[in-house]
């Protein structure tokens, strides 16, 4: 069997439901690699995909090392089946169209900046140097995903449709960003509950923009920071980890 | 082996920071503030780098290559460590560094790496070929994760810009 035990600390446990969270999120927007609606497109958000796929290595080393079982980087993106992923469930959710990956990307954007601000002010310094990175690269993709949201919503009539329609399918998904952490490590992550008001700000501010109405907060989807995913995932890391399940250990 | 003291520390800032960016030749990695500090003792060789972004593809690149040119000169152990705090910002490339980008085609960063504003206006860029500042932003994200796609309406040219951190 390629599948590893990792061996789970809430610590560990934290580090892996944000570097799951961007690797999930980078691979989803990697699809889009050759597909995106023009040039500038693809390369940005081949770009944003890197970043993210950035973030998560920076957090899979460190988890791997608080883990102190000999992993590595690989063998937890690699090695681990979908219920031990802990990334939330927005982000495994098929691309589907252009809008509805801006969409996300926005939503996730305008929720990840205050997080990563807060957690800056880590007492561990591990966390404190990987946010004090992380942040100013996901201003530049809430930048980037907000001019969008208001190009779409302010748009023609197709476009503003379809990002209505985005915005609604992903919203039920943003409960699960605010989620608190395990109280072992509420002391070293930010406390999520003072973040909803950045992000509703960020929201309300290009809502204005874009046109758009902001959805009524209703039931929240949720189950990913315990390992209950939609079938989505699976189907993902079948495509993702497969030549590491094949050849464990390739390296080229 | 050659022993190393700490007459070679000079000697070992210089032949490491001369290593290019692999993605902009043009650049050394000290022009480029990169390179964070270089230390010499009896367990050999110890340079620290910092990379510009986290997924910045070059890191790894950069660091054979460090510990190729120490080789080179006779520093056989040498250890090249990435270090992520502080974060590195466009403030650390140096006016040689600057000059170069703009000599290879690359807008430089604005002098100060400012807070921008999240929504609205950019600063203002100079064309890197003809000198305009009639220049308008393509695309927030260019050919590399540091770098922004522009085009100066003066003389029709599109270029990279290095992006303000």
């Amino acid at each position: 069997m390629t599948t590893i035990a990792v061996a789970s600390t809430p610590l560990v446990e934290a580090l892996l439901a944000r570097a799951d969270d961007a690797l999930v999120h980078a691979h989803r927007l990697s699809e889009w690699c050759g597909h995106a609606p023009m040039l500038e497109e693809d390369l940005a958000l081949a770009n944003v995909a890197l970043d993210l796929l950035g973030q998560a290595r920076s957090l899979y080393q460190y988890a791997a090392e608080v883990e102190g079982a000999g992993h590595s980087e690989d063998d937890l993106a690699y090695r681990r089946d979908a219920p031990q992923f802990r990334n939330a469930l927005i982000f495994e959710l098929p691309r589907g169209d252009f809008a509805e990956t801006i969409a996300r990307l926005f939503l996730a954007s305008a929720a990840m900046l205050p997080w990563w601000q807060a957690a800056m002010e880590s007492p561990d310094a591990r966390i404190a140097a990987i946010s004090a990175k992380a942040e100013k690269e996901v201003t530049y993709h809430l930048r980037h995903a907000g001019e969008w949201m208001i190009r779409l919503g302010d748009g023609t009539e197709e476009s503003h449709a379809r990002v209505a329609a985005a915005v609604a399918k992903y919203w039920p998904y943003t409960g699960e960003l605010f989620e608190a952490e395990h109280p072992a490590v509420a002391a070293l992550l930010p406390d999520p509950a003072p973040l909803r008001a950045a992000f509703d700000a960020t929201v309300a501010r290009v809502f204005a923009e874009a046109g758009l109405d902001r959805p009524r907060d209703g039931w929240m989807q949720k189950g990913g920071r315990r390992g209950v995913h939609t079938e989505h995932l699976g189907h993902m890391l079948a495509v993702m980890q497969h030549l590491q399940r094949a050849y464990p250990g390739a390296v080229w | 082996m050659v022993s190393v003291t700490t007459l070679d520390l000079a000697r070992v800032r210089a032949i490491a920071g001369a290593v290019v960016d692999p993605e902009i030749p043009a650049l050394s990695i000290a022009d480029l503030g990169v390179l964070r500090d270089v230390r010499v003792g009896d367990g050999g060789v110890e340079v620290d780098i910092t990379p510009t972004y986290l997924g910045c593809p070059a890191m790894n690149v950069i660091a054979w290559e460090v510990e190729a040119a120490l080789a080179q000169a006779g520093f056989g152990d040498v250890r090249v460590r990435l270090v992520l705090s502080p974060a590195w910002t466009t403030d650390w490339m140096t006016q040689a560094g600057r000059d170069a980008l703009r000599a290879y085609g690359i807008a430089p960063p604005a002098a100060r790496a400012g807070r921008r504003a999240l929504f609205g206006a950019d600063d203002e860029t100079q064309c890197p070929r003809c000198g305009s500042v009639e220049t308008e932003k393509l695309s927030e994200f260019g050919s590399t994760a540091c770098k922004a796609l522009w085009r100066c309406t003066a003389c029709r040219e599109p270029f990279d810009q290095f992006k303000c951190l």
